[in-house]
């Protein structure tokens, strides 16, 4: 069996360990060896742990021959290079961190690391997750496993190129206005944001706090469940991690979606969205339909006002969060500079890249004296309006569904340098931040380049359950979930 | 909106970040276009509208006013690996006294 584990999903990969089909050094060696092989044409690592991860499944393999086995253990996973890990660097993507090694373990890596999981490497990503094509990346670009002239979508462009290249079975991601939605969509797995607070944001670099969360990659919803179930629950250290009990997301996967209302907002169906992509997602319907499914015509009328409301409030948290990169304390300090100022610009115009740079100059901007009322207050009160639609839609339907992008993946390079056409790939996805809801990406199609197209649910707070429960029924009845790109199978 | 290029300088010194001459025009030219994007928020009525900036209605928790991290030499150094330049647990920046 060996070299064919790569394709095999987490639920597989816990039975074939259960009844001693394999040995997590197995596992653990045969994703090394994929990641290595990979890793030239894809660059979908920054850090690769080979070391370390054949030490943890060998203590991994011990346990469950005492019997202390638990799901996840012996299955390797990779981290976003957001979430901090002692003693393996941590480099959020920049130059500012380049070799930075934290000094503790971000919550969810204890709670992966507590279920067992093998820690393989940590992905690339956007800068400071700033980017929706993981292009800004100081490591160099990641490319989309289905097709490498194109991006893998971003800003965890690497954990979902490494999930859909059948590289690892899941990965951890983080979701700011779509960072885990729209590179699963274009790459053609699942991936879930949780509710607002469902993750504990502890050892997390911070982009946008009032809205990141973090989630995972995998390629089936059952497969999300059960990770999503491992790195969820209360954590004191983070102040707004909700206080409540842990949940078996994988409770409803069973239960048939008859009856359930699928509320279609027309504003997810303009103009703007390609035509493959509409085709793709309203046979995705039809198949809910066939399934007991009925579908709600609705609206969110200030939808389209999430994305300028995003750029205003993520950019401002942003410059706040980021003003601790400063040369002094951790990361990247110039060589040359006169004093202790020159020493803080230089370090801060030398480690960050163009990107991050723009967003702290906006955030500044709506920050300073004079206007802050027309920019930051304003957005959050539009915020506001937008979280509203939400709640009111929630009243006549169970969930949203709709496209996740209005288009598949872009070539590399062709909206680097067109801020405003990337920040509107995420003109579905950021509406889920902003009211802190629980969203997530299935894959349902492709386009006539074989490049794959996501669907998003999106639900009521606390509604995981629910989203999973439909995105596995869909699952049951078709297999765009299958569909493994060429590059990928070895 | 028109953002100048004085207006650009002031904010790049507000965020501690120097910009040379060819940085300060392509970020003008981009900043200008994300800005008139931004300017739609002018359309919406939010007379009455509270100003969202959380996603859930919590108050902050408080914990017990007490220590909960060992304060020793060596987990200090322990933190302080990762910076640039430190000397007997000290943070080390270019004199600000002369």
């Amino acid at each position: 069996m060996s070299g064919s584990w790569n394709t095999k999903t987490v639920v597989e990969l816990s039975a074939a360990l259960t009844k001693n089909e394999c040995t997590s050094l197995e596992l653990t060696e045969n994703a090394l060896a994929e990641i290595e092989a990979a890793q030239p044409t894809l660059n979908a690592f920054i850090s690769i742990d080979g070391d370390g991860a054949r030490q943890t499944a060998r203590t991994m393999d011990a346990l469950r021959k005492n019997g202390q086995a638990g799901t996840l253990t012996g299955v390797p996973i990779a981290h976003k290079d957001i979430f901090m890990t002692e003693g393996l660097r941590t480099t959020c993507s920049s130059k500012m961190l380049f070799d930075y090694v934290a000094p503790y373990d971000a919550h969810i890596v204890t709670l992966l690391k507590d279920a067992g999981t093998v820690l393989v490497g940590k992905t690339a990503m956007d800068e400071f997750a700033m980017g929706g094509s993981t292009e800004t990346s100081y490591f160099g670009v990641v490319k989309n496993p289905w097709h490498t002239d194109y991006v893998p979508g971003g800003s965890s462009g690497g954990s979902a190129a490494a999930v859909a290249a059948r590289l690892i079975p899941a990965a951890t991601g983080s979701d700011t206005g779509g960072s885990i939605r729209q590179p699963a969509a274009f790459t053609g797995i699942c991936g879930i944001k949780p509710t607002y607070g469902i993750c504990s944001r502890y050892g997390m670099v911070a982009f946008a706090s009032s809205l990141d969360q973090a989630g995972v990659f995998a390629r089936t919803a059952e497969d999300c469940a059960l990770v999503l179930a491992a790195i969820s629950g209360h954590d004191p250290r983070d102040s707004t991690s909700l206080n409540r009990p842990r949940e078996n997301y994988a409770r409803d996967l069973a239960l048939p979606l008859k009856g359930l209302r699928i509320g279609l907002a027309k504003e997810y169906f303009d103009d703007g969205v390609e035509t493959s992509v509409r085709a793709a997602v309203e046979a995705a319907l039809d198949d809910m339909r066939k399934l007991g499914a009925i579908t709600v015509p609705l609206s969110l009328p200030n939808i389209a006002f999430s994305v300028p409301v995003y750029y205003v409030l993520a950019p401002a948290e942003a410059s706040s969060n980021l003003s601790r990169f400063d040369g002094v304390r951790y990361g990247y300090r110039a060589q040359k500079y006169t004093d202790l100022l020159d020493m803080y610009k230089k370090t801060r115009a030398e480690g960050f890249g163009t990107e991050v740079k723009r967003r702290i100059l906006i955030g500044t901007y709506v920050l300073s004296h004079g206007y802050y009322d027309a920019y930051y207050l304003k957005a959050q009160k539009v915020r506001r309006l937008v979280a509203d639609d939400f709640q009111k839609a929630f009243t006549q339907c169970d969930i949203l569904a709709g496209p996740t992008v209005p288009t598949t993946a872009p070539r590399l390079g062709e909206q680097i340098d067109d801020p405003i056409k990337m920040y509107l790939n995420d003109i579905f996805t950021i509406g889920a931040n902003l009211a802190g809801l629980p969203a997530m990406s299935i894959p349902c199609g492709f386009n006539s380049n074989g490049l794959p197209i996501g669907l998003q649910l999106q639900g009521n707070y606390f509604s995981e359950a629910r989203l999973l429960n439909v995105a596995h029924q869909f699952q049951q009845a078709t297999d765009w979930h299958t569909k493994a790109p060429k590059q990928g199978i070895s | 909106m028109e953002l100048s290029e004085a207006d650009l300088r002031r904010i790049a010194h507000l965020a501690r970040l120097e910009l040379g001459d060819a940085d300060l025009l392509a970020l003008h030219r981009t900043l200008t276009s994300i800005f008139n994007m931004i300017d739609d928020l002018s359309r919406p009525n939010t007379d009455d509208i509270a100003p969202m900036a959380h996603a859930q209605p919590i108050t902050l928790p408080l914990r017990d006013d007490v220590v909960n991290e060992p304060n020793t030499v060596e987990h200090r150094n322990h933190y302080q690996r990762g910076a640039p330049a430190v000397e007997k647990g000290l943070f080390l920046v270019p004199k600000v006294i002369e």
